[in-house]
């Protein structure tokens, strides 16, 4: 039973909306750039943004290093495990069907998940939100806390940044020529197996930045990745395969649609975003910023 | 290339769906074997006959992991370490598997187990969609449940029977412990989050009946989905709603999600109170006392009550490395032990319906619950606790987490069978 249909109740769900397509935005986009260089279906992502959050704690636990710290150094950490992973097995897939470096990731990600299971249990450890942004504000319809704010802040500097790099650098177009044809960017005298190394390095760090900002919000558990996984999948759908703006605006426009079916239907709201994907598929099937070839 | 990628993916997703249930499926055959116990008393070439095999039937990974569990696992052994692993002459095995909180999977497991595995005794089985679906199950096969996880009341209820026997806490005990204590108080305008499954509507059912019987108000509900991660949205619904108290008819991962997020907003601060209806020490344990504090609960079980929860619990913490039991665990240590009793006296565990009885007819007693007894319905009948978190400064050392307000009496602690509907004691 809803509390009516207010435009209070509106203007609260498209804010925590915005806040839940923060985290579908930046999972996304890591999903999204694998993709597109890697054609790697990363089923570990979920995983890496767990660990994330599991490092950022474990760095306050057994280090006494806070939160902004962990924001750095979590990311670094579980990109240079990603980057391992990466030279160790996954490079030894890419000329395999991708479903077999799906399978792997998706073991990787069972394995991981079980064996933080086995050390933590399922309740998971808790997180505090740093002091310099606790509390909340009044904005008249709602109190919004201001670490929720935080996070959507800088979920959109850092997706907007990551979309600047690879589309507007230098750097950034030896990434969507090596996309489109490896052998001759090679030619050129660009390194492609360390540039894919990198960029894996890269989505998966994205993973874990969002796994410190989940942190304080939700208890730190085993499980934390494996059931937005599946949900992010579906917004990669949605905006379109390996479109690094399309992962963007589909993350934060499907966390909006969500908030919204919390209002009107709040059963509802883990399945809308599935319907929404078959809808997509079934009107434009390279998805809504997909370029079909 | 671009093109035939979403369908790549779609086809993906199904394999990989279809993937992860077979690797729950081993993983789940794999904790049946691994749970075997070192018992080594049994007769060699005895036969499966000449055995009790108890199954503990859980949640290994989901939510519900920390309050039942290996844990459960763990209780039930140390019961039956405690008869010297044999009764009346039969060695008595543990087996365990994990129900991922599915009511399908439960089944199918408790299926095979009485078919083919000559399991006689399924305990535990938290989430009361699945223990509904095990109990039904147990008395087409003639077996014995002993639910200890579950709280829907209607196991003793609508969907009695005369093979399950309920044992550690229920919805409608919780109702009158903790709802009734927060009504007093003065909480007389109530809104709901609930669990969308039977153990949440059970709850949300019994708890508004308190609530109206005693003049109070129930302004509004949400239901969420099992494994909410951001219970924002709900939460600001509950605010918007204005009632004094947020009952929060969930359990495990989700009430601690909840509470946490409830502080965010200002729920606590601006005048609301939090009803946690179904807290446990473990969901205490993983909060924190500095986000828990001030919470009012109930449990039939708490590790420091008196010398012999205290002793149980030190045996149990030495096994489960150094976590305090839950009631939920507490409890299949106790109805094993009761079951135990009751074969031993029969010397047979084949006729479910005459162990049950059995058990029913004798009294129990034990160092975790104490003195009680079984109702012809099913309902285990012993005293509840209301108690409230302490402070951080309360508190002397670890899991040194409740201080009590008030004993529920036993008569009192749960529903009369009479006044419930179950038509097992109407002949």
């Amino acid at each position: 039973m809803p509390t009516g249909f207010s435009t209070q109740a509106l203007l609260q769900q498209l804010v925590l909306g915005l806040y839940n397509g923060s985290f579908y935005a930046l999972l996304s986009l890591g999903l999204a750039i694998i993709f597109g260089l890697l054609n790697v279906i990363n089923f570990a992502h979920g995983a890496f943004y767990m660990l994330g959050a599991f490092v950022s704690w474990g760095l306050l636990h057994y280090a006494g290093l806070g939160y902004w710290s962990s924001l750095v150094l979590a990311p670094l950490i579980v990109g240079a495990f990603g980057v391992l992973l990466e030279r160790t097995m996954l490079q030894r897939l890419y000329r395999l069907d991708p479903l077999y470096s799906l399978l792997l990731t998706f073991g990787l990600a069972l394995i991981l998940q079980g064996l933080f299971q086995l050390k933590f249990g399922s309740s998971g450890e808790g997180y505090e939100v740093p002091a310099a942004l606790q509390g909340g504000k009044d904005l008249g319809f709602m109190t919004l806390p201001i670490y929720r704010a935080w996070v959507m802040g800088i979920s959109l500097v850092v997706c907007l940044a990551t979309w600047y790099v690879t589309e507007r650098t230098k750097l950034g177009s030896y990434l969507r020529a090596a996309t489109e044809n490896p052998g001759l960017v090679q030619a050129f005298g660009v390194n492609v197996p360390r540039m894919v190394t990198v960029t894996y390095g890269l989505g998966v760090a994205l993973a874990a930045f969002a796994g410190v900002l989940a942190a304080p919000i939700q208890q730190v558990s085993p499980d934390m990745g494996s059931d937005l996984i599946i949900v992010v999948f579906a917004v990669v759908v949605i905006g379109g395969m390996g479109s690094i703006m399309g992962s963007i605006v589909s993350g934060f426009a499907l966390g909006l649609i969500e908030g919204l079916t919390k209002v009107f239907y709040p059963a509802a709201y883990t399945t809308v975003v599935f319907a929404l994907m078959a809808l997509v598929l079934l009107v434009r099937p390279a998805g809504l910023f997909g370029k079909a070839q | 290339m671009l093109t035939n990628l979403p369908r790549q993916i779609a086809l993906t997703l199904c394999a990989a769906a279809l993937c992860s249930a077979a690797c729950k499926k081993t993983e789940g055959q794999e904790g049946k074997g691994g749970a075997t116990p070192g018992s080594g008393a049994a007769p060699a070439g005895g036969g499966g006959s000449n055995k009790v095999v108890i199954g503990v039937l859980t949640d290994m990974s989901g939510p519900y992991a920390d309050l039942a569990g290996k844990g459960s696992v763990i209780a039930a052994q140390l019961a039956v370490d405690e008869v010297g692993g044999t009764v009346a002459g039969m060695a008595i095995e543990v087996t365990s598997a994990d129900h991922q909180n599915k009511p399908e999977v439960g089944s199918n497991v408790a299926r095979e187990w009485y078919d083919t595995k000559n399991v006689d005794v399924i305990v535990d089985v938290p989430t009361s969609s699945v223990a509904l679906a095990v109990s039904g199950l147990t008395k087409d096969k003639n077996k014995v449940f002993l639910a200890s996880g579950p709280g829907s009341s209607d196991l003793t209820g609508k969907a009695c029977s005369p093979n399950t026997v309920h044992w550690t806490y229920d919805t409608w005990a919780l109702a009158n412990a903790t709802g009734r204590e927060i009504v007093k108080a003065g909480g007389d305008t109530w809104f709901f989050l609930a669990a969308d499954y039977a153990f949440g509507a059970s709850l949300e059912k019994e708890v508004t009946k308190v609530v109206e019987a005693s003049g109070g108000k129930v302004l509004g509900d949400v239901k969420h989905p099992l494994k909410t991660a951001d219970f924002s949205s709900f939460l600001l619904q509950a605010q918007s709603s204005k009632a004094k108290i947020v009952g929060l008819a969930n359990a495990g991962a989700d009430t601690v999600n909840a509470i946490k997020q409830a502080a965010e907003f200002g729920i606590v601060s601006k005048g609301q109170k939090l009803a946690g209806l179904l807290v446990f020490i473990s969901d205490v344990n993983a909060l924190g006392l500095q986000a828990a504090q001030g919470l009012i609960l109930s449990e039939s079980f708490y590790w420091d009550r008196d010398d012999g929860t205290r002793e149980f619990a030190k045996k149990f913490a030495d096994k489960a490395g150094g976590a305090m039991p839950t009631m939920v665990q507490a409890g299949v240590y106790s109805s094993v032990k009761h079951y135990l009793k009751a074969v031993a006296e029969l010397k047979s565990a084949k006729d479910g319906k005459a162990v049950v009885a059995k058990m029913e007819a004798t009294p129990t007693d034990d160092v975790a619950f104490g003195k009680g007894t079984i109702d012809g319905n099913g309902r285990k009948r012993h005293a509840m606790y209301v108690y409230e978190v302490k402070t951080p400064a309360e508190s002397k050392a670890k899991w040194d987490y409740y201080k009590l307000i008030r004993e529920v009496p036993a008569d009192q602690a749960f529903n009369a069978p009479g006044n419930t509907e179950c038509t097992l004691l109407k002949k």
